[in-house]
């Protein structure tokens, strides 16, 4: 009988308590910079696609809301010709960014995909790439992976020594 | 003015403010609820989220109003109502004021006890016509909850009808004019107030509903304004037994200063608030607990209470 008159007493003494909400619309919430809320597709600082179009965030993803189509530009660099996310399938999880092995996706904190129409929820490439490097700045994946191109040879990568000469290897 | 006019006025008057008072207590709940559980509460819709229970409304108006295929329909449908038509109808002896009493009558209380009894049948009809076995569950549960707490609240009131000498609400209104009743008849109050929320199945003996049990007991299968009339019923019951509450025990419109009607008004508030705080604080008990206490303490208790009223006034020679 004491206690349950005690617990109303402790409970009516709640209201003078602060208040633990967030009035959200009005008030944000503290997003930590690595939230893991809408993908994007970052570029690398000299401004082009990180994405090499290697598949891996498509395989990665366990709801399969990623979709691409990798083509090769010019030089021999893999980009993919079509990206496509759709946000009202995906759970966020931050796997595809895991997968990548160039940091281009990358999930960033920003929760607010609120849409009218479910359709507008199908992101296309246009609507992920950003301008910046989001996450990782000074990361170059065509600099630093010792991957041929065009206007690099093998062994020309930062912290890369040249392929070795096969024939000094004759016994 | 026509006295059969200023009639209907006064039971369209309460009509209006009893209804209109049962939905605002969703609000009133929801935001008191939130209050002491360190929250806001619904603030969104107009001043202080007063057009909250406006939004409820329409959404509760435009839910598919479903009646299941293996229901009894006829019963089912009629169920829902016979709750609002008892609640709605024992309002009618209850005096806010001394103008403001739909009908006078010298069996007030009886009315009032008959009409809850009937207002079982609501429940234990809505459970069995929806074949449903958790809703029979909880009617199960409702028909024998009710029916053990009916016994003591009849006898709990006993003790101010002593006192008062009628079974009328104005008199026992009239007689308190020297000492509110809650003082000489403290246990009788306590004993009402349990009873009281048995009675309108609210926490923490909601054990009909249960929905951490019984998905929601009795009104598992409604929807729509169905399960709204449940929701609204409940509330005027918290409504009418606050009412009562302060009508038998404080004093019901009688107080300094403040007219009769602000009084009344002011006295059922802070029962309704006190009903709210029980849901906020109390955890549910299990349902041999429940009955094992009706019957083992609350009936012998109230009895007591009715055997040490009577000898003391038959002491007082009265």
């Amino acid at each position: 009988m004491w206690s349950i008159i005690r617990s109303l007493w402790l409970v009516l003494l709640h209201m003078f308590w602060p208040r633990f909400t967030v009035q959200y619309p009005d008030q944000k919430p503290y997003l930590a910079p690595r939230y893991r809320g809408r993908i994007i597709l970052s570029r690398d600082p000299d401004g082009e696609e990180r994405c090499v179009a290697c598949y891996l965030c498509a395989v990665a993803c366990p709801v399969d809301c990623i979709s691409l189509q990798a083509t090769e530009d010019p030089h021999g660099r893999r980009y993919p010709e079509w990206f496509r996310i759709n946000f009202s399938r995906c759970i966020f999880c931050g796997l595809c960014e895991e997968a990548c092995p160039t940091y281009a996706i990358q999930l960033t904190p920003d929760i607010e995909l609120g849409e009218y129409n479910r359709q507008n929820l199908v992101y296309e490439k246009e609507n992920l790439l950003i301008g910046g490097t989001g996450k990782y700045p000074g990361y170059n994946f065509w600099r630093v992976a010792g991957v041929q191109i065009e206007d690099k040879d093998k062994g020309q990568s930062e912290r890369e020594a040249p392929p070795a000469d096969l024939r000094t290897l004759l016994p | 003015m026509n006295p059969t006019l200023l009639k209907i006025v006064v039971i369209l008057v309460i009509l209006l403010v009893v209804l209109n008072v049962s939905a605002l207590l969703i609000w009133l709940e929801r935001r008191l609820l939130a209050l002491w559980q360190d929250r806001y509460g619904p603030n969104r819709v107009g001043p202080f989220g007063l057009l909250q229970v406006v939004a409820d409304m329409i959404k509760i108006f435009f839910k598919e109003d479903w009646i299941p295929p293996f229901a009894d329909k006829w019963v089912f449908v009629f169920a829902p109502a016979i709750i609002m038509i008892t609640v709605l109808l024992t309002f009618a002896v209850i005096p806010f004021t001394p103008l403001f009493q739909i009908t006078e009558t010298n069996i007030a209380l009886l009315f009032f006890l008959g009409m809850s009894s009937l207002g079982v049948y609501s429940i234990v009809l809505a459970a069995w016509a929806s074949n449903n076995k958790y809703s029979l569950l909880g009617g199960m549960r409702a028909a024998s909850q009710m029916l053990s707490y009916e016994v003591f609240m009849g006898l709990s009131m006993m003790g101010t009808v002593m006192l008062a000498g009628s079974f009328s609400l104005r008199r026992i209104v009239e007689a308190q004019q020297h000492i509110w009743f809650v003082i000489p008849q403290f246990l009788g109050f306590v004993l009402f107030l349990i009873a009281g929320i048995a009675e309108t199945r609210r926490l923490p003996f909601d054990l009909p509903e249960a929905e951490s049990e019984l998905v929601a007991g009795f009104h598992s299968e409604y929807s729509g304004m169905k399960f709204g009339m449940f929701f609204v019923g409940e509330y005027l019951g918290v409504v009418l037994i606050s009412a009562l509450i302060s009508v038998l025990f404080f004093g019901g419109w009688l107080g300094p200063v403040l007219p009769p009607v602000v009084w009344i008004v002011l006295k059922t508030l802070f029962f309704i608030c006190f009903f709210i705080l029980l849901r906020a604080a109390m955890p549910r008990p299990r349902f041999d607990q429940l009955m094992s206490w009706g019957w083992k303490w609350l009936l012998p208790l109230s009895l007591a209470n009715l055997a040490i009223t009577g000898a003391v006034v038959l002491a007082r020679g009265r």
